[in-house]
């Protein structure tokens, strides 16, 4: 059965902000069709009762003073910015 | 002596603070086997020539010190994906090929202050993701014991740059067998250690809960020197753990007589290469031989990691990867007259095909409808791969398998189908989402003469234990460790 057609991974990489061409479309509907068929062995195991993990080792909050620091100055930055004016980003027009 | 630039870290401090060479001839010597090997094997993207030069005159004129720090005058390569003030870091990326880090990596300023000599930045999978190095936006480093198989991956350079005599060491991460599975490829030591032991703090993310920094060296006391220098809290990184940092040198020499040696039945299964099957189980013999107990213990689990893992992994790398957008920095698409254009132009030029794939499939593990049944049942899976861990360690020390079914594949055999990929993973993955420590070393070789990996675990902190184990192995097989056919003086 098919898992995810090519209408939803069109819907998914508008979600991810990618363009996928007509061939990468279909090799990609292809390849994840693929490897979510396989992930179904997850099913075979019952987790009725188990909680997930979500980091292995367990974490207490951190927590840390509130203090002023250096951080990183404008010019340091923006140093790798496509495009800047010196004190901002820039970007395409939004609204 | 030795061939300089054969040496060991140990060997080669020896040799520096005796005046038997000096830093210069040292880094000098690296370099000329770069210019001659690199063009072939392609294990660095970036080579800090002149500033490695710089550094080693410092030493020989006597403005640095040679004798105080742990890694004075040692030059070591450093995974592509660890950011360096001011040195490109590409994360083998066309979307990052002219990204300069305003600072440096917390481990990358650790083996600064401990006097190293950054050589330069080795070869990766695009962002970590891959097993092969065939992910590389700028061409697949090569294996040196046959440059017509894979280096393994992510951190192929790096392992491919050590096993070459390229650098005396090399940093390498580790996401789900990134470290281990290329030093068993080209046989050289690597140790991912526990999650949160290594500061992640200028590590390039691509799997948060996942990722970690590790040793690649050319012995097993190399690596526990080098763990020294790299383990330790950073306030910087708020999962690095609060814990007191073992001398890790100092412990490998304890006798292992009597520690209890797990064999998870689960990683000796049929199918394996039954040159990787013959290797491991001449290990687990040869531990007995060493006064060690075998104990055989089950993983129940085990067969869930890929999927648990291609899973999770994805996952955070969708969201991770959703920083490069072409604002602050990173490739844009120069032509994009609206936002939106901006975004998936940048992002669709910028990334190769397996990142793509793997940010598609985290988006829709995590999208509306989708998340139960994938995120959440995948989290849930690795609570019972730790759970096996936790009860298997209460049986024995140390767990002892293969790191990969195979040895190193040719390249171009596995890209047709990424599945395929995924599934040379099956050993390497369940400790990563465990987040316990495992190291890999060279434990025999193929009929065709490449090198096996051995992959040695440990419970969480237990790095010392595995690097003990890992010693008295490497200590008991030394006279048939083997070495790569490469020209000796390039």
């Amino acid at each position: 059965m098919e898992k995810i057609s090519r209408e939803e991974v069109r819907h998914v990489a508008e979600l991810a902000r990618l363009r996928l061409d007509a061939d990468e479309e279909l090799a990609m509907t292809r390849h994840l069709n693929m490897i979510l068929a396989y992930m179904d062995k997850l099913n075979e195991v019952d987790t009725s009762d188990v909680p997930p993990t979500t980091h292995a080792i367990p974490l207490e909050n951190v927590f840390r003073p509130d203090q002023v620091r250096d951080s990183l100055d404008r010019d340091r930055a923006l140093a790798n910015a496509p495009q800047s004016d010196g004190a901002n980003f820039v970007v395409p027009k939004v609204i | 002596m030795a061939s300089v630039t054969r040496m060991t870290i140990h060997e080669l401090r020896e040799a520096l603070v005796t005046k038997k060479i000096s830093v210069s001839e040292t880094v000098r010597a690296y370099l000329e086997r770069i210019d001659a090997l690199n063009p072939r094997l392609q294990c660095f993207l970036t080579v800090l020539a002149e500033k490695a030069l710089q550094e080693a005159e410092d030493y020989d004129a006597g403005r640095k010190d040679l004798s105080a720090s742990p890694l004075a005058g040692i030059p070591i390569a450093v995974k592509d994906v660890l950011c360096t003030e001011g040195i490109r870091t590409t994360c083998g990326s066309k979307i990052l090929e002219n990204f300069f880090p305003p600072y440096d990596a917390t481990v990358v300023s650790r083996l600064k202050s401990s006097g190293a000599i950054l050589l330069g930045k080795t070869n990766m999978d695009e962002f970590a993701m891959g097993s092969s190095n065939e992910n590389s936006a700028f061409g697949p480093a090569r294996n040196p014991w046959d440059p017509t198989r894979v280096p393994g991956g992510s951190s192929g350079g790096s392992a491919a740059a050590v096993a070459a005599d390229l650098c005396a060491a090399a940093l390498g991460t580790d996401t789900g067998g990134s470290i281990r599975q290329p030093a068993s490829f080209c046989g050289i030591v690597g140790l991912k250690p526990t999650y949160g032991r290594v500061s992640r703090y200028g590590l390039v993310a691509f799997a948060s809960s996942l990722d970690q920094v590790g040793p690649m060296t050319k012995d097993v006391r190399d690596a526990a020197l080098l763990l020294s220098v790299l383990a330790g809290h950073d306030p910087k990184d708020s999962t690095s753990i609060d814990h007191p940092v073992d001398d890790y040198a100092a412990a490998v020499e304890a006798p292992i007589r009597g520690l209890r040696i797990g064999m998870p039945k689960e990683y000796f299964i049929e199918g394996m290469d039954p040159d990787v099957a013959d290797a491991t189980h001449k290990a687990c013999r040869l531990f007995q031989d060493l006064g060690a107990e075998l104990v055989e213990v089950s993983l129940p689990h085990t067969a869930y990691g890929v999927a648990a893992y291609y899973i999770i992994a994805p996952a955070e790398a969708s969201s991770n990867l959703a920083r490069y957008d072409g604002v602050k920095y990173g490739y844009r698409f120069p032509e994009a007259r609206d936002l939106m254009t901006m975004y998936k132009e940048s992002r669709s030029r910028g990334f190769g095909a397996e990142v793509k794939r793997r940010i598609m499939l985290g988006t829709y593990c995590l999208s509306a409808g989708y998340y139960d049944a994938y995120y959440r049942k995948a989290s849930q899976v690795r609570t019972l791969i730790r759970r096996d861990f936790t009860e298997a360690f209460q049986k024995c020390d140390v767990l002892v398998a293969p790191v990969s079914p195979t040895a190193a594949f040719k390249i171009g055999e596995k890209t047709e189908n990424p599945l395929q990929m995924y599934l040379n993973d099956v050993f390497t993955l369940p400790a990563s989402l465990a987040g316990i420590p495992g190291l890999s070393l060279p434990c025999g070789y193929t009929t065709e003469g490449l090198p096996i990996g051995l992959q040695i675990l440990g419970p969480p902190l237990g790095e010392a234990t595995v690097l003990r184990a890992a010693y008295h192995f490497e200590q008991a097989t030394k006279t048939a460790r083997r070495m790569p056919s490469l020209p000796e003086n390039a």
